[in-house]
């Protein structure tokens, strides 16, 4: 007998009923993409929560690794004149 | 989109569902009371015991189904799946909950007794205080289950029926069946999709998974007929123009039957349907019932004054 193999992984994200962007929300299994579309509307949104998912094979994602921590995201942090703090916000601008 | 709200939900999607009340976060935000604005007076021309005895049969299809469906949690082949029949069933049950407390609205002479004092509404004495002679679902719910694979025969055939049924009864002169069928078709198109998808998968898989679709198929064939048989019920909610003679809804059901059947590659099974009279509708039941209501109800009844 075979061993059966799993069914791919997928990523699920999700866009909320107020929310400007889809949003990580979990994983699932999915034989292919429209069955992890049917199966994310059913684990994910059952309580109300979304308008829109998206659903991403978890292999096809390029992630950076955590050993490359360092090189990657150390040298911005003492670099706060990145951020535009130093000049006076109208009240009448949203959003910032 | 009102821009006071682009603000929220950036870091998280469940951050929409705090709305007003931190505490009622698990239970999403912005829900709709499907009945609210009905007016829910019975509607002139319209004989209340014949209603109630109409949403009787609608109601208890859906609540003997749902608690069929609902023994798959922790059982289906995949978590994702399990999750899925458990939706169903919910969706089933909300239904069945506003069907009977129609019922009872319709005519209280319908909800069974109970001690002076009870505090249990009448949709639930209507569920959990019955006896099985009373309840007037088709036959066709109330069988086991089977395997995987005979469930979702029997989901797509009843997904198909119900939903040309809450169709049928969007334009019902009853406000409150209408609103009900008109919240239903949502969810039974997706229950319809669901199992029409994995009837597809199940008969184009493999080998075994065809077997065992074709034989879920053999099993419950012979009882799809019962639900285009017209009780008198039926046929007076029809003539008083808030219910659905079953029989109109066949050549729709069928058509889309047909569809799948031939998306799947697959024959309809040439296997005489069971019996002729609409037997269930009568309250005359088989054996799977009596096991399936001692479970659904035994809690209930060891607690007629209970509070839940």
């Amino acid at each position: 007998m075979t061993v059966q193999p799993e069914w791919p992984l997928y990523e699920i994200f999700v866009r909320g009923k107020r929310g400007l962007n889809h949003v990580h929300v979990g994983s699932l299994h999915a034989a292919d993409d429209e069955m992890a579309l049917r199966h994310a509307r059913d684990v994910y949104t059952r309580r109300n929560e979304g308008v829109s998912i998206w659903a991403v094979r978890a292999d096809l994602i390029v992630a950076s690794s955590p050993d490359e921590k360092d090189p990657l995201f150390a040298p911005a942090g003492d670099k706060v004149y990145r951020h535009p703090t130093f000049y006076a916000i109208p009240d009448d601008v949203p959003h910032m | 989109m009102e821009s006071h709200d682009l603000d929220l939900d950036h870091d998280s999607v469940y951050d929409g569902l705090l709305g007003g009340d931190p505490s009622q976060w698990a239970f999403g935000t912005d829900f709709e009371d499907p009945l609210a604005g009905v007016d829910t007076t019975i509607p002139a021309g319209v004989d209340g015991a014949t209603l109630a005895a109409y949403c009787l049969m609608l109601g208890d299809d859906a609540l003997v189904y749902a608690h069929r469906l609902s023994e798959w949690t922790s059982n289906a082949p995949d978590l994702e799946d399990d999750i899925a029949l458990a939706n169903i069933a919910l969706d089933l049950l909300g239904q069945a909950r506003l069907l009977l407390a129609r019922a009872a609205a319709a005519d209280a002479g319908v909800v069974p007794g109970l001690p002076e004092g009870s505090p249990v509404p009448a949709e639930d004495a209507l569920a959990f205080f019955r006896d099985e002679l009373a309840f007037r679902n088709v036959r066709f719910v109330e069988a086991v289950n089977g395997d995987f694979a005979v469930t979702i025969a029997r989901l797509l055939l009843f997904a198909t029926h119900r939903l040309a049924l809450l169709q049928g009864l969007v334009p019902s002169v009853d406000p409150v069946l209408a609103a009900i069928a008109a919240k239903g078709v949502k969810e039974v198109t997706y229950h319809r999709d669901y199992a029409a998808r994995w009837f597809v998968t199940l008969a184009q898989g493999t080998d075994e998974s065809r077997r065992r679709l074709l034989a879920g198929l053999q099993t419950v064939w012979p009882t799809y007929a019962e639900l285009f048989r017209c009780s008198d019920v039926e046929a007076v909610a029809a003539r008083q123009a808030f219910g659905v003679d079953p029989r109109v809804l066949e050549p729709e059901v069928d058509a889309v039957v047909d569809h799948v059947l031939a998306t799947s590659g697959l024959e309809r099974p040439d296997l005489p349907p069971s019996g002729t009279r609409p037997l269930g509708r009568e309250g005359q039941h088989t054996e799977a019932m009596g096991h399936l209501l001692a479970e659904l109800q035994v809690v209930a009844r060891a607690h007629p004054m209970g509070k839940w």
